[in-house]
């Protein structure tokens, strides 16, 4: 290890970690106006041109409001509970890979943290223990509400992990590998995109994405209107804002994972064939691959002002006696696939 | 070696706050940064695919299970049953029993003085498939069978009795 | 139900295909201290303690407003005109005080239609919220309208 690999992965990490909570940070002004454009709206539009200061103004409000813990909670979980969401929702992003490689001044500069040979098994380990965050919240309040929300968000998130695995499956046997930056590079061009290989697996995906990310349909675990609020009822402040924030970020790195692992990454359609130079080809990847991020989060928002909220039975019978045998469908389907192409053709 | 040390000390130290605390909830929570610890070590070894595995399993699912447990049952220290001196000596004996068994399993193994390197990458997911698809093909079916007849019995003991309506 | 219908994944589509229209039609917000819409022509707000010609105040101070208010929301107190005044006030009486309390006020146009000498108007715009019901009591600092001066207006024209 010599120091300036050191250095720059550390100026990676400093970077990845910015963009993702600005983003954060401006998916809650975009939440809003995309709210208020699908409902004939203006949304926030006072502070700043066009509410572009409105993320700050909320973040400064969540700072300064009053910080209250319940006289019977337990403190130090009721303060780890936020940490470890905001924690586990901010390292799920060390294994995506943003880019191709950059050359600057003669030294290849790979853009992705850390490209570990079982990259998806990791996002999924780290997604696992997202749970912890929402339950030790919940059970620390010492409040019997939030105790439910923390036990209806954490069956929730169990459940759905599973199919979200047998779909992930599925994609490693048509990808033979688990790394992530294996998987992006393979998807060069624009036939080579795993979405074509895997349109049912994606779909399961996403669904299962949606509920990790307790996003509408499947957001059981806070529903504001019928609820009293969830696993974060005692939470105030910027520790609600810290649940807040890491939910967003999930949306975020949810929405890169669906776009490295189905949608090609940085990949672009004809990306040697324009005769650009290497640099410029990875440039354009990173802008490429953000712009598809873009556009699943705003599938996210899209869907949010759309549906309806699923009751608590029907999430359950989705998740258990829909997506789980689906997926394993596709697992079967894929392999019966791969095995008459691998003999035949 | 130094990182193996301090690893491992963790490891004790938090294996053995799981036993000593008081509250269930704590000790769930110990017994999770202990499985932490014992990935890191599977890291350490480059065995990535069984660090991660043991994270997703052990820390993302069955913990998760047992915390959900214990939040609803709601123990407390004044909760916690009294144990007679009959289970307390029968729990000491038994400890001393496993003791006994694994000093004279450790005393049977002799240590190696060649460090022994062999396949550094013996540990990652293409090897490890392919010993346990190759090799291990029969033992791996067969607990796959023992997985799927445990999943078949808890589904069953699950579901509720459907009673049936006897005919005025 | 069959199959397909029960994938819901068409509604889904279906749905979403209408919120997304929704996105890209216009707003009919109108975005109010900034624009307003056009009002009405004989739409009723503030009222206007009017001036003559001169500049001079019209009320004389006869209580025919405040008699007519059905929600009693005019009080007034009046003055005799002095020589040194003939300048400000049209008439030989005048309204030293005259206030409006318009947490009471109905905008209903009653006092406008009762005035004999054409010194109340109910031209203006929205009564503005405020914190403390003292300041909805309007005096005639804020009811009387001010001085019209034509040179001041547009002083190219005039020359």
């Amino acid at each position: 290890m010599e120091g300036a690999f050191i250095l720059e992965k550390l100026i990676l990490v400093v970077i990845v970690f910015t963009i993702s909570l600005v983003i954060a940070m401006y998916s809650t002004l975009a939440e809003r106006k995309i709210a208020g454009f699908m409902q004939d709206r203006h949304g926030p539009n006072r502070a700043g041109f066009g509410g572009i200061l409105q993320p700050l103004c909320d973040g400064g409000k969540f700072f300064f409001k009053e910080e209250i813990i319940p006289a019977g909670a337990h403190k130090p979980l009721f303060v780890l509970g936020p940490t470890l969401a905001i924690i586990t929702a901010c390292i799920s992003s060390a294994v995506i890979p943003w880019g191709q490689t950059l050359t600057i001044g003669g030294r290849e500069v790979v853009l992705q943290v850390a490209d570990i040979n079982v990259g998806v098994l990791y996002i999924f380990g780290v997604v696992a223990l997202g749970v912890y965050g929402i339950m030790l919240g919940g059970w620390a309040s010492n409040n019997k509400f939030s105790l439910m929300g923390a036990v209806r968000a954490a069956s929730q998130s169990i459940s759905y992990e599973i199919p979200m695995g047998l779909s992930i499956i599925a994609l490693l046997m048509v990808t033979g590998t688990l790394s992530m930056g294996e998987i992006v590079a393979q998807q060069s061009g624009f036939v080579n995109w795993n979405i074509w290989a895997q349109p049912i697996g994606f779909l399961i995906f996403m669904v299962c994405a949606f509920a990790e990310c307790n996003r509408v349909p499947f957001d059981l675990p806070e529903c504001e209107t019928e609820l009293i609020g969830g696993y974060h009822t005692e939470y105030s402040s910027m520790k609600l804002g810290l649940y807040m924030f890491s939910e967003y970020i999930n949306m975020f790195v949810s929405s890169a994972l669906m776009a490295a692992l189905y949608f090609g990454g940085y990949n672009f359609p004809f990306m040697y064939e324009l005769g650009l130079s290497e640099n410029w080809i990875t440039i354009i990847g990173v802008l490429v691959f953000f712009l598809k991020i873009f556009g699943f989060i705003f599938f996210f928002m899209w869907v949010r002002w759309t549906l309806p909220r699923f009751r608590y039975d029907q999430l359950m019978g989705l998740g258990w006696k829909i997506l789980i045998p689906l997926a394993i469908a596709n697992i079967v389907l894929t392999a019966a696939v791969i095995i008459v192409k691998d003999t035949y053709f | 070696m130094s990182l193996f040390y301090l690893v491992a000390f963790i490891a004790i130290f938090f294996a053995l706050m799981t036993i000593f605390t008081k509250n269930p909830v704590h000790s769930v929570l110990y017994l999770v940064v202990t499985f932490f610890t014992l990935s890191v070590h599977y890291i350490l070894l480059n065995a990535q695919f069984l660090a991660v595995v043991n994270f997703i399993v052990y820390m993302g699912a069955i913990m998760v299970l047992f915390l959900f447990v214990l939040m609803l049952l709601n123990l407390n220290e004044d909760t916690e049953p009294m144990k007679s001196n009959l289970v307390k000596i029968m729990g000491v004996i038994a400890g001393m029993c496993l003791f006994a068994t694994l000093l004279g399993a450790f005393r049977v193994i002799e240590p190696s003085n060649e460090l022994v390197t062999g396949n550094t990458e013996i540990g990652l997911v293409k090897h490890l498939g392919n010993v346990l698809f190759n090799e291990f093909l029969l033992p791996f079916e067969i607990s796959a069978i023992l997985l799927l007849i445990a999943m078949i019995g808890a589904v069953l003991l699950a579901k509720k009795e459907v009673k049936e309506i006897k005919k005025a | 139900m069959n199959f397909w219908e029960r994938m819901y994944l068409p509604a889904i589509a279906k749905g979403l295909g209408i919120t997304i229209r929704h996105f890209f039609k216009k707003i009919p917000t109108v975005k109010y201290p900034e624009e307003q819409r056009p009002y009405s022509k004989n739409f009723r707000g503030l009222h206007s303690l009017k001036r003559d010609e001169e500049g001079r105040e019209r009320c004389t101070a006869c209580g025919l407003c405040a008699l007519s208010c059905p929600a009693e929301a005019i009080t007034m107190i009046a003055a005799e005109r002095t020589k040194e005044e003939m300048h400000l006030y049209r008439e030989e009486k005048y309204a030293a005080v005259y206030e409006i309390n318009m947490l009471r006020c109905i905008f209903c146009g009653l006092c406008e239609e009762a005035c004999p000498k054409e010194a109340i108007y109910l031209d203006g715009p929205h009564v503005t919220a405020d914190y403390l019901r003292k300041d909805f009591i309007y005096g005639k600092d804020k009811l009387v309208e001010p001085v019209f001066d034509i040179t001041k207006l547009n002083p190219e024209k005039t020359n």
